[in-house]
């Protein structure tokens, strides 16, 4: 009597820690997703993560829509050099690329990325450096 | 670190690129703002670094690659002429696009990396975002490799029109539909292959049939273009950094070729469409000859400046071609010692890109509250006594105002034939780069002055000087 409560118990306790476990898994998972609390609580209402990133891209488009209406059109060329370089923030993908995968023919090609991304993240800041630099006002 | 904080870190990232951009409000602040774009960069590539703890000989790689990649573009930076910078800009567009592409495929063929799942399981969603950035990035790279071959003067500025080519477009960008869609179904690594191609295919063919005249449109278009393909490439990694730069850099290129066309009365559609202008030349369909000219001196040109009381300069892209721009500055100089009122008036598509011109006069050390914007200074040109053209043509042409047949009627133009004198720098009588006669040569206070426009200030200055 008393062996067979034991192992209930026991079949209980492993349940509840494979549950545990479940647990765990789903939530590194969520984390491992990269989304933290958003992510926690787009997981409860079923909403795809993507919702959330299209959110931040719109909200983004109108954020940069107003910004850049608010340039003065004499920097409009530093506007469009240092565009140019934080765009190349596209270097993200190709240092995982080169970082990360196994396959040869993906490093290859996150290496060749990472060159290209690189010329530009340097080349772009450094001429909009150079082209503001020479921005003056009247020397009175 | 975990990806959360990653996540944080790239947000961080993403605000400092939008205060960069919020910098360029002013020149005063332009500096700061550049500064806090270099500094998101760092916490991005350093950000990614930390998450993705490669191994020795990766980390060995990535320091190759950035040393490469960073040391061509730090000379190239350091080197290039001030008057290239529309070309700089193409070709760079260029670098995002193909990286884009190459961004793609690495994800493609190790998707585990990007922690989109593995090969030949890849989420239908990141299939479909992965695959609209590539074909966006790839019709950037060849776009933006014409427009810079076009810019760079290695490739005519006129238009090229293939026979039927709207069909031929529509028909690639139905294909590259009907590709997406196959490649988001199969994951086909060839189905890939060919987006790639065809996207390639259509980058060339949209751009050869854009004139010169529209480059300016084209340049900031392929910006656009270049951010989308950041930010499809963004949604496919997930990455908050990329997606934010994405939409940032793809409205700021809309709204800089919405700028461009309302300054030139274009629709974006028929630019796009293109066929207009070629390169600048006698062409001009109307009857020249029966018409005067005034022409002048670099003596007479000197005589009426130093001797006005306000002087406008409209500088145009010949001023750059020639290398004017630093004799101009003396001759302001000059002009200013005398106590002559000096302003400069440029057009918003003077210039090969947006605000090119603004640069070439920084460059030769005005000052930039000596520049002014078409509507901050077009009332004045009636109170002006002379209005100084230099390698500007269409900008200025009266026919854009007054003469409704006119292919550029609606134009918004300079009214430099409303000040009392306008003297004209030009090379010879030919029309601009829209091809068309400008009535403004043979007006009664129209003086030419036809010289190579960097000779003629040269010899006013000497002129000035006596």
């Amino acid at each position: 009597m008393e062996h067979e409560t034991a192992r209930e118990t026991l079949q209980r306790l492993n349940e509840a820690g494979s549950a545990i476990n479940d647990a765990r898994h789903g939530v590194e998972r969520m984390i491992g997703e990269g989304y933290g609390h958003v992510a926690d609580a787009a997981a409860h209402s079923g909403t795809d993560p993507f919702v959330f990133h299209f959110a931040i891209f719109i909200l983004a488009i109108f954020v940069g829509y107003y910004v850049v209406w608010s340039v003065t059109p004499a920097l409009h060329t530093p506007l469009m050099s240092v565009t140019n370089a934080i765009s190349s923030v596209i270097v993200v993908g190709a240092l995982l690329a080169v970082g990360l995968s196994a396959s040869g023919l993906a490093t290859t090609f996150g290496f060749v990325a990472l060159i290209l991304a690189s010329v530009n993240i340097f080349g772009g800041f450094l001429v909009t450096h150079r082209m503001l630099a020479m921005y003056k006002k009247k020397s009175k | 670190m975990s990806e959360s904080t990653a996540a944080f870190l790239y947000l961080v990232s993403g605000v400092l690129f939008i205060l960069a951009l919020r910098g360029l409000s002013h020149p005063t602040t332009s500096r700061q703002g550049n500064l806090m774009g270099m500094v998101g960069m760092a916490i991005a590539v350093l950000t990614t670094l930390f998450l993705a703890e490669p191994s020795f000989g990766g980390l060995l790689l990535i320091v190759v690659g950035i040393a490469i990649g960073g040391t061509a573009g730090a000379v190239i930076a350091r080197r290039i002429a001030m008057t290239a910078m529309p070309q700089l800009v193409a070709a760079f567009h260029s670098l995002v696009g193909l990286a884009a592409v190459m961004v793609a495929a690495a994800a493609l063929y190790a998707p585990e990396s990007m922690g989109i799942g593995t090969v030949g399981a890849i989420h239908g969603q990141a299939l479909v975002e992965m695959s609209i950035g590539v074909a966006i990035g790839a019709i950037t790279f060849t776009g933006s490799i014409i427009a810079f071959l076009k810019l760079d003067g290695r490739m005519s500025g006129k238009p090229i029109m293939l026979p039927s080519r709207h069909a031929i477009n529509i028909a690639l960008a139905v294909l590259l539909v009907v590709l997406v869609v196959w490649f988001a179904i199969s994951e086909s690594h060839l189905v890939f292959w060919l987006i790639v191609l065809v996207s390639l295919a259509l980058g060339v063919l949209l751009i050869v049939p854009i004139g010169g005249a529209d480059m300016p449109v084209v340049v900031s278009m392929l910006n656009s273009y270049s951010g989308w393909a950041a930010a499809g490439i963004g949604f496919t990694l997930q990455n908050l950094a990329l997606i934010i730069t994405g939409a940032l850099v793809g409205s700021s290129g809309a709204i800089l070729s919405y700028i461009m066309c309302k300054g030139m009365n274009r629709s974006f559609v028929s630019v796009i469409l293109g066929g207009f202008g070629g390169d600048s030349g006698p062409a001009g369909t109307q009857d020249l000859g029966d018409r005067t000219i005034k022409q002048g001196s670099a003596e007479d040109a000197a005589y009426l400046m130093a001797n006005a009381a306000k002087v406008i300069i409209v500088p145009g892209y010949g001023m750059a071609v020639a290398q004017a721009q630093h004799a101009l500055r003396e001759m302001a100089d000059k002009l200013k010692e005398a106590g002559v009122e000096v302003k400069y008036a440029i057009h918003p598509v003077a210039g090969r890109m947006p605000g090119h011109m603004n640069v070439l006069l920084a460059e030769a050390n005005v000052p930039y509250d000596d520049v002014f914007e078409l509507e901050d200074i077009n009332s004045e040109f009636s109170q002006a006594d002379v209005a100084f053209v230099i390698g500007a043509n269409d900008v200025t042409n009266p026919a854009a105002r007054d003469d409704k047949t006119s292919p550029i009627y609606g134009m918004p133009i300079l009214n430099v034939d409303q000040a009392q004198t306008c003297l004209f720098v030009k090379r010879s009588l030919g029309s601009g780069y829209a091809g068309i006669d400008n009535t403004l040569f043979y007006k009664d206070n129209t003086m030419m002055l036809l010289a190579d426009a960097k000779k003629m200030v040269e010899d006013i200055v000497k002129a000035l000087d006596r």
